[in-house]
């Protein structure tokens, strides 16, 4: 699965920018998302949620819903499996709760009846007894010793003793001493960092179909990042056999994470079990704010010393993520990649998973290390501005490159900070002058990239084209990826190529599109998947020359003998050979099954121009730059969207973007009216660089970069305010609001 | 034997050892070996690691194998977006 060096030069298909195969679905409405199914008989779903942050679920009263005309089912808790733990038990208390609603939001009922309307009147007429409890929602406040407790006995053996039981997870790594560091330094730079809670914000509300009959048998359709996954939990919270349930995924409109996880399909297979009907459920704008997973909320404090050359000489962070009711905030991610940029003798970080009444969180493009990034960045650039340092030479004398040690343990193989560091350094928006009231920020930032559980299967058509399945969710144009490695491999046009994600009956387990990993895994697959039919058309050439089939080779759709040992045969063309292969052994197939382990990390860095008014306090972004590494753009104008997109978000997180929480611990901005992401005329242009250093672990060297483009946002983005306005911006986001509290605290 | 770095949030866990030294050709062996000799680890372990072997981060194959002179480094499992 090593790079292959003859692929990584002269490419004939990858590299190029065709038109991707599902642009004419989408921009015609034919692309069916997940409320887009529908089925004969079909009822629809709607579901009671909890309206406390906490309280004791005493008494669950359906029986007004079920004798309303039109409601054909009628689900609690009792209706699902029982005995489940670990990361399922926790699942489906969060698909349904058991004895406690632990959130503003939570789901305690729901309903199945003819029409949506009826479903959601009859949601109405279910009376909930609650006994409401003490909640708290802010980390901090989470961590203090008279905090209510969430969940008694749910941290696990990495929590030292002596810490309030909401502390479920803890991580701790470093090298060196931090305490001899600091005190080489000339400055030392220590300050504390706040971010909120902030959404996906995918434009597709959660959807699904589902059916399940009495005999265990079900199909669901839904829009997912993982629809193996999707399958497994659902089996297990509905008690029945994985294989017994097979599970479509829809076109998604967006996830960035956020679907990486199950919200609502057991609930509709629950609800179709017993009334013996398909049954729909579609998550409206409110319930995917108020009970879907958004990021963590953070508390952050790092300190950073450097010497007067911008040697940085300690680094310590320590950083507390609110995860809501549930464990599972990324603390060792944010905590290992806060430093990871950087070779540093001196480093020591520690991670605090926190528990709060809020929905739980999930993960949300490289799940921890943009916050991560906000706090360490932002003290390097405080740093530089003190010590009339570049920051650019400031980042590039301390890189992490190849052979240092990464600040949580390893050894770093080949990396691209240094590359990408140069590239920004060279880039004329680096140099251009700034206007005033404008400031500038620089920030990088890393993330780790996946590889994962990983099935593909390759059929090769009469006429020479090839269909490719694979079963990794189509979330940002991997379709026209894969087409092109496959095109490359096979040495057939990209038009010939038709990619399909294939269904959990269809192929052998896949893992999530999450981690970056779709073009790296499901791009590897696809490459094994062609070179196995490649292997195959060979020995269709060999057997009909009469030659052995190692003295067949293939070139550019041709199977040709390999030197004049092999005799003189005309070469035969993919057409020609896949024209007769019923008669001449049966149809020609490739799969590869496996789990790659070699994605490559992947560095960024951001330049951002920002001016911010400071009268009203309205900041804009007026330019930016994204620099990447990609290790090998499969179709750059993809990749170059993964950039841009990831900037937009950072762009939204930064300025704008929160949850609010009232002091009943509700959530006060449940729609986009009031939780404000960016419209295109908040966005400049974003340029893009995209930088090229081979991930050794893949064929064609491709990096993940789905992730990495939204570390860098937040940080630089802070870094421009806060050289606009001349004080540092230690809190997200940087609303109107904030900002002339800072300039006021500043003039005080 | 390989030796095998553990975060230092682990190392209360083993008498303040910074690595451990245990028997395996394997990841899969090396974590049956660390449960088996450090069995305070086991919990650890079992709410799931990634294992990075010379800078390749092996985040579920048990069956990359592992040479004695390998680097070693144990990690929290990752899980993207």
């Amino acid at each position: 699965m090593a790079l292959d060096s003859s692929k990584t030069k002269d490419f004939k298909y990858v590299g190029t920018r065709p038109n991707r195969p599902d642009g004419l679905d989408k921009v015609t409405g034919r692309a069916k998302f997940g409320a887009d199914a529908t089925a004969p008989g079909m009822l629809y779903a709607a579901v009671k949620r909890s309206p406390h942050a906490h309280a004791r679920i005493v008494k669950i009263d359906t029986s007004k819903a079920e004798a309303m005309a039109g409601v054909k089912a009628v689900v609690t808790r009792a209706d699902f499996a029982t005995g489940l733990e670990g990361e399922f038990g926790a699942i489906l208390e969060n698909v349904m709760a058991g004895d406690k609603a632990l959130y503003d939001g939570h789901a305690v009922a729901a309903v199945a009846a003819t029409s949506a309307l009826i479903a959601r009147d009859a949601v109405k007429t279910i009376e909930v007894e609650y006994e409401i409890l003490p909640h708290v929602t802010d980390v901090d406040k989470a961590m203090e010793p008279d905090a209510p407790v969430i969940r008694a006995g749910t941290a696990d053996a990495s929590v030292p003793e002596g810490l309030h039981p909401n502390v479920v997870r803890y991580y701790e790594s470093g090298h060196g001493d931090v305490d001899d560091g600091f005190a080489d330094a000339d400055l030392v730079v220590e300050d504390h960092f706040v971010t909120e809670a902030t959404h996906q914000g995918y434009i597709e509300p959660h959807a699904c179909l589902g059916t399940l009959g009495a005999d265990g048998k079900g199909e669901l359709w839904c829009c997912t990042q993982g629809h193996w996954y999707v399958q497994k939990v659902c089996a297990a919270c509905l008690g029945i056999e994985t294989s017994q349930l097979r599970v479509t995924a829809s076109e998604i409109g967006g996830g960035f994470g956020g679907k990486t996880t199950v919200f609502i399909e057991p609930v509709a297979l629950a609800l179709s079990r017993k009334a013996n009907r398909p049954v729909k459920l579609v998550m409206t704008r409110s319930e995917v704010f108020r009970a879907t997973g958004p990021t963590s909320s953070t508390s952050m404090d790092v300190k950073i010393g450097m010497k007067v050359d911008g040697t940085i000489t300690a680094a310590q962070g320590v950083f507390r993520l609110q995860g809501g009711a549930f464990p599972g905030a990324p603390c060792e991610m944010t905590a290992m990649c806060a430093f990871a940029p950087y070779d540093l003798k001196n480093v020591h970080q520690v991670g605090y998973d926190v528990m709060s009444n809020r929905p739980k969180q999930a993960a949300y493009r490289a799940p921890g290390s943009p916050m991560a990034a906000f706090a360490v960045e932002s003290v390097i650039d405080e740093l530089c501005n003190q010590l009339g340092l570049d920051p650019v030479e400031v980042r590039l004398k301390n890189a992490s490159r190849e052979g240092t040690r990464a600040s949580f343990g390893p050894t770093w193989p080949q990396i691209g900070l240094v590359e990408t560091l140069e590239a920004v350094k060279a880039h004329p928006h680096y140099a251009a002058p700034l206007k005033p009231g404008q400031g500038r920020g620089i920030s990088c930032g890393f993330w780790f990239n996946h590889g994962g559980e990983t099935a593909v299967s390759l059929a090769l058509s009469e006429d020479g084209s090839a269909q490719v399945a694979v079963g990794t969710p189509d979330i940002g144009g991997s379709r026209a990826s894969m087409a092109l490695m496959a095109a490359e491999v096979l040495g057939i046009p990209y038009e010939d190529i038709r990619v399909t994600i294939a269904d959990t009956a269809t192929l052998g387990y896949n893992e999530i599109s999450h981690g970056s990993r779709v073009t790296y895994a499901s791009g590897l697959a696809t490459i094994k998947a062609a070179e196995d039919a490649v292997q195959k058309l060979c020995a269709r050439a060999a057997a009909k020359w009469g030659i052995p089939e190692d003295a067949v080779y293939w070139e550019d759709g041709y199977a040709k003998p390999s030197g004049p040992n092999a005799g003189d045969h005309e070469p035969l063309h993919i057409k020609e050979i896949t024209a007769s292969m019923g008669a001449t052994g049966g149809p020609i197939c490739g799969h590869f099954e496996a789990t790659p382990e070699g994605a490559g990390v992947s560095f960024a860095a951001h330049i951002v121009d920002a001016e911010v008014d400071q009268e009203t306090g309205k900041t804009d972004v007026v330019r930016y730059t994204v620099v990447q590494d990609a290790g090998k753009a499969i179709h750059p104008t993809y990749v170059e969207g993964q950039f841009q997109g990831g900037a937009a978000q950072g762009i939204g997180w930064a300025l704008n973007e929160e949850y609010i929480y009232g002091e009943d611990g509700r959530l006060q901005n449940a729609g986009f009216l009031d939780y404000r992401i960016p419209v295109a005329s908040d966005l400049p242009m974003i340029d893009t660089v995209i930088v090229e250093v081979p991930n050794p672990g893949h064929p064609f060297g491709v990096r993940g970069v789905g992730e990495t483009s939204i570390c860098p946002p937040l940080a630089a983005i802070a870094n421009a305010v806060s050289n606009a306005v001349g004080v540092r911006m230690r809190q997200l986001p940087m609303r109107p609001s904030r900002i002339l509290e800072a300039l006021d605290d500043q003039d005080g | 034997m390989v030796e095998v770095a553990l975060w230092s949030g682990l190392r209360p866990l083993v008498d303040g050892r910074a690595s451990v030294t245990v028997a395996g050709r394997t990841v899969g062996q090396i974590l049956d070996a660390i449960r088996r000799d450090y069995p305070a680890l086991a919990p650890t372990l079992d709410a799931g690691v990634s294992v990075v072997v010379d800078g390749r981060v092996i985040a579920s194959s048990l069956t990359e194998p592992v040479a004695e002179d390998s680097e070693v480094v144990l990690m929290m499992r990752l899980k993207g977006g």
